[in-house]
């Protein structure tokens, strides 16, 4: 169970930890990690883009990429089948039938960077260079106008974009409305 | 002078022939309808009796006579790593599910890791950023804990508009109960020196999916573990190994198998896992995102669809209950729809956020029911019934699905899964 007493005790702990300069009450067994080793893994992505490698990709670049590696999943357009839809249904979440889609749903385009990066495509994932991560990026928002069809994308430029369904989540760990 | 038990009237409890749950102590009641030991089948010794059996093997396997119990899936063409298997609950009994039949769900196939060249990586907000080899985590104190792990998507299928008739394995096999025994990650995490403005931790498989999901640091200083065992043995390979993350009562896609590393944070990454699946879109348009505490919920495995009924008479009903947010405090049972309910016994120990099997007995007159149960957890949550469920999310969205499931049996015995 969770309890607003139980966060506020955690975040005691939490400031007694930062003070201490040592605590081990383990075994110790944990070898110093290699900054090169964690700059090689660490592939996450947060919403502040701070993280973005170095690179650039136009919507024009990113449909040729597109048709050659992404279409026969995710189809025409980004149009979906026999993977999910990328694009399209916009405004249509609070219908009777909504349709999730990246420009629909999802809240930053700092994820969809991260996503494809690590796990795209399918059958060879980890092999895009980061300009063609940016120009799939590029051309998938632009299939609905999220931006524009000349737009290039870049580690300055991509985590400003404002998706249509930025405001849409609720984060019911911090705030259960029950 | 009380009778002998075959020949009063049990104490019922609710409509429908539901009978207390003390009866289950007093005995006989079953018993009393047991069909009687079948005749042999002539006179000759059977021939298991007359030769010697097999030898000793390496790693046993079921019987033979029980190699239909298997996983259910479907292999969507093209993509044969992604998707899911399920536990046949309804084909197990008791709380702990075999190794070889929990459920999986994969996002890009079953790595084949060698454990040499795996390693743990914990870095972002910490003050010394640390690798953990699987034979450095094997040096520490180990704890062992029974608990479940539910997909979100688990029994998600109820929300379609009609009832899919299905045994209970493949509605509900999302869900299955194992020993996990490994090192608590609040120890790592103080090795590494979490500073004071962490508030998440960001989990990262090693499969070609890189499965990536954000956790309250919370959660990490509260129960969570780097598991390394399952019942007893190394974690399987479709189970994460050599260590998954184990956060009990958390839905099950944040439980992130084949673990390589936890980078701590001061905000949420809002992974496509956290985003685009795994969040609950409402009825208005807006979605829960983190609503990562699985709810209370209950299943009846027997009777379930496919186990017809044998006629009227004494039967007993059993099941399994569980709850994200501790231990089961009660199950009750229904036969007549959800007007009457009976206490049903719960089968010790009652462990949190485990599995918990559920009995009642109950004699069956051969009219039409509808089974019904709801289990009531520790923090006095109670399931819900599904119209009040489907209310809460938009059409199709089937995300912690935690309602009652209704059992229809008709005058011949037949058992059809039902919405309330």
């Amino acid at each position: 169970m969770r309890t607003p007493e139980s966060r506020a005790l955690v975040v005691v702990v939490l400031g007694l930890l930062g003070s201490l300069p040592v605590l081990a009450d383990g075994p110790g067994l944990g070898k110093a990690a290699d900054p090169a080793v964690v700059r090689m893994m660490d592939l996450t992505i947060l919403p502040d883009g701070k993280d973005l490698p170095p690179g650039r990709g136009t919507v024009a670049e990113g449909k040729q990429i597109y048709e050659i590696k992404c279409l026969a999943c995710h189809g025409v357009g980004g149009q979906g089948q026999p993977m999910d839809r990328l694009t399209g249904g916009v405004g249509s979440l609070a219908t009777p039938a909504p349709v999730k889609t990246v420009n629909s749903y999802w809240p930053y385009a700092t994820s969809l960077f991260d996503y494809i990066r690590r796990a795209m495509p399918l059958t060879t994932p980890q092999t895009l260079r980061s300009d063609e991560v940016y120009a799939l990026v590029a051309y998938i928002l632009s299939i609905d106008g999220v931006v524009k069809p000349d737009a290039a994308l870049d580690a300055m430029s991509l985590p400003a974009v404002k998706m249509p369904n930025r405001e849409g989540f609720l984060n019911w760990w911090e705030n259960p409305r029950r | 002078m009380d009778k002998h038990p075959d020949e009063r009237l049990p104490e019922f409890a609710a409509a429908n022939g539901l009978i207390h749950r003390r009866e289950l102590l007093v005995g006989g009641l079953l018993a009393s309808v047991a069909p009687a030991i079948a005749a042999q089948e002539g006179l000759s010794p059977p021939p298991w009796t007359l030769a010697p059996g097999r030898p000793m093997s390496g790693y046993g396997m079921p019987s033979e006579w029980r190699k239909t119990v298997q996983r259910g899936f479907t292999l969507p063409p093209g993509r044969p790593g992604t998707g899911a298997s399920r536990t046949p609950l309804h084909l197990l009994e008791g709380t702990i599910t075999p190794n070889g039949l929990h459920f999986e769900r994969h996002h890009n196939g079953v790595p084949d890791i060698d454990p040499a060249r795996h390693q743990l990586l914990i870095h972002g907000l910490v003050d010394r950023p640390l690798t953990f080899t699987l034979d450095d985590l094997l040096r520490y104190p180990l704890q062992s804990h029974i608990r479940f792990i539910e997909c979100a998507g688990n029994s998600g299928g109820a929300a379609a508009p009609n009832p899919t008739q299905a045994d209970a394995g493949t509605l509900h096999g999302l869900v299955s109960c194992a020993q996990w025994t490994g090192v608590p990650l609040a120890v790592l995490l103080q090795e590494a020196g979490v500073r004071s403005t962490a508030r998440w931790v960001i989990a990262e498989g090693a499969d070609s999916a890189l499965l990536s999901r954000s956790i309250p640091l919370a959660k990490c200083l509260d129960d969570a573990m780097i598991a390394l065992y399952q019942n007893g043995e190394a974690v399987r390979p479709e189970q994460g190994f050599p260590m998954r993350l184990l956060l009990p009562g958390f839905q099950g896609n944040t439980n992130i198998k084949w673990l390589r590393r936890l980078r701590v944070t001061d905000a949420p990454a809002h992974t496509k896992d956290e985003t685009s699946k795994y969040s609950e879109l409402m009825p208005d348009g807006r979605a829960r995102q983190f609503m990562l505490e699985m709810g209370p919920k209950s299943v009846i495995l027997k009777p379930s669809f496919g186990m017809n009924m044998q006629g009227r008479g004494f039967y007993e009903i059993s099941g399994i209950a569980w709850s994200g947010a501790g231990r089961v405090r009660g199950v009750e049972i229904s036969a007549d729809g959800g007007r009457t309910w009976a206490q049903a016994l719960l089968e010790g120990p009652v462990l949190p956020k485990a599995l918990t099997r559920f009995r009642l007995a109950w004699r069956w007159d051969g009219s039409p029911v509808r089974l019904l149960s709801r289990a009531t957890d520790e923090a006095g949550s109670m399931q819900p019934p599904r119209s009040e469920w489907v209310k809460q999310y938009a059409p199709g969205q089937g995300y912690h699905y935690n309602a009652m499931q209704a059992w229809d049996i008709d005058t011949a015995g037949k058992v059809t899964n039902a919405y309330t």
